[in-house]
């Protein structure tokens, strides 16, 4: 097992607990390695490259929304790579490119290297917040850009506390569902 | 949008994650499509009226044994098909098992049984309501296990939706067969194997469309 697969599964299992810090270095450090993943095989089969920041972006989402998922017994290399191989196949059906140009490849393909020189993606988060309901926005917005916390968000927002943290969860949701239909940005 | 600019914004107050949440989640679709297909059975169809002798109750027991085998086996499998890259964990082989088991005891019963027994015992009296019944028994618990699935995040989503459709087909026989009164394993073979291997294309089928994430 490889120091990183052994690194980012602690970080991976304390982020689950909570963990601001751990969750926000293990997003960091994936997103690196979901980089060079995307250009690599985006540039093998034939697409510009400068698509690899949105798929970077929609992988993040995934593995962020889709935490719970992830089966702590196991390894976590073969979960990320399984998300970011079906963000890519499901990239790529979207922009009518054959499915049959990505091989199914190891897992470790995708913590092979690291790529820091991030673009920006095409998605504009704050125009994608417009989309979603007013409760959703401005639930997100207090706790996720403005960092409040889930009391001072309700406050502000006119809703309970756990309605803050189902309407911050349903948005997420949504931003993510939005990106992925392709209507972004 | 910066990719850094999304990390921060995804981990500004993080929430923990309820570890045991999509896995009760599943448990409470898996239920909710049992009560429905045994609802349909007590309440729609009828509970067969012969079920205190032994005959009937020998035959239930089998069809129940078949129908639960499946559900079970499904129910494992699926739970690894929702999480992501759970198509290397399971082996298509084992699946399969309930139903090569029905064919083999099925072959056993006709190979005993004289040659003009044989079209009685495979078509039985009641093979159009049970090729209906399944199917349509298992609309319920086909869409709690939708639910349920889309909850999770699988990746293999042809073999997450016939894996629904299995267990759909699955619990459908389960209520099914406290209604049927065709009692021969031939007929168990076709119709029940036949109607929830239907189920399970419909479910791949599906599949694709209905858990996209």
């Amino acid at each position: 097992m490889s120091t990183d697969e052994i690194e980012l599964k602690a970080l991976m299992l304390a982020s689950l607990d909570g963990d601001a810090a751990a969750h926000r270095v293990l997003l960091g450090r994936l997103s690196n390695r979901l980089r060079a993943y995307f250009k690599g095989k985006l540039t093998r089969i034939g697409k510009a490259a400068a698509d690899a920041e949105d798929l970077v972006q929609e992988a993040v989402l995934a593995i962020h929304l889709k935490r719970d998922t992830y089966d702590t017994h196991e390894p976590l290399t073969p979960w990320v790579h399984a998300i970011a191989r079906y963000k890519l196949i499901d990239f790529l059906r979207r922009t009518r490119a054959l499915r049959a140009d990505v091989p199914i490849g190891e897992a470790d393909e995708v913590m092979a290297h690291d790529d820091r020189e991030a673009a920006e993606s095409s998605y504009d988060l704050r125009r994608l917040m417009d989309r979603l309901s007013k409760n959703m926005r401005c639930a997100i917005m207090a706790v996720k850009l403005d960092g409040l916390s889930t009391a001072e968000a309700a406050r502000r927002c006119g809703l309970s506390e756990s309605g803050v943290k189902v309407n911050v969860h349903r948005g997420l949701r949504t931003l993510a569902a939005l990106i992925a239909q392709g209507t972004a940005p | 949008m910066r990719t850094d600019d999304l990390v921060e914004f995804l981990s500004r107050n993080l929430e923990p994650v309820d570890r045991g949440a999509i896995l009760r989640t599943f448990c409470v679709a898996v239920a909710a499509g049992i009560a429905a297909a045994l609802g349909v059975a007590f309440f729609g169809l009828g509970v067969r009226p012969d079920f205190t002798t032994t005959h009937a109750l020998i035959f239930l027991a089998l069809k129940l044994a078949f129908a639960i085998g499946i559900v079970g086996l499904a129910i494992v499998y699926l739970t690894r098909l929702m999480r992501p890259g759970g198509e290397r964990r399971i082996s298509p082989f084992l699946i399969m098992a309930p139903f090569l088991a029905i064919v083999l005891l099925a072959a056993i019963s006709l190979g005993s049984a004289p040659r003009t027994h044989w079209d009685r015992m495979i078509v039985g009296d009641e093979w159009l309501e049970c090729l209906l019944s399944i199917p349509i028994i298992a609309i319920v618990p086909f869409a709690a296990s939708i639910w349920a699935v889309r909850k999770g995040a699988p990746t293999d989503l042809v073999r997450a939706g016939a894996l629904a459709g299995l267990i759909a087909g699955g619990i459908s026989a389960i209520g099914y067969a406290l209604h049927c009164t065709d009692d021969s394993l031939p007929f168990v073979a076709v119709w029940y194997g036949g109607t929830i291997a239907l189920c399970t294309l419909a479910g791949a089928v599906l599949g694709p469309r209905l858990l996209r994430w």
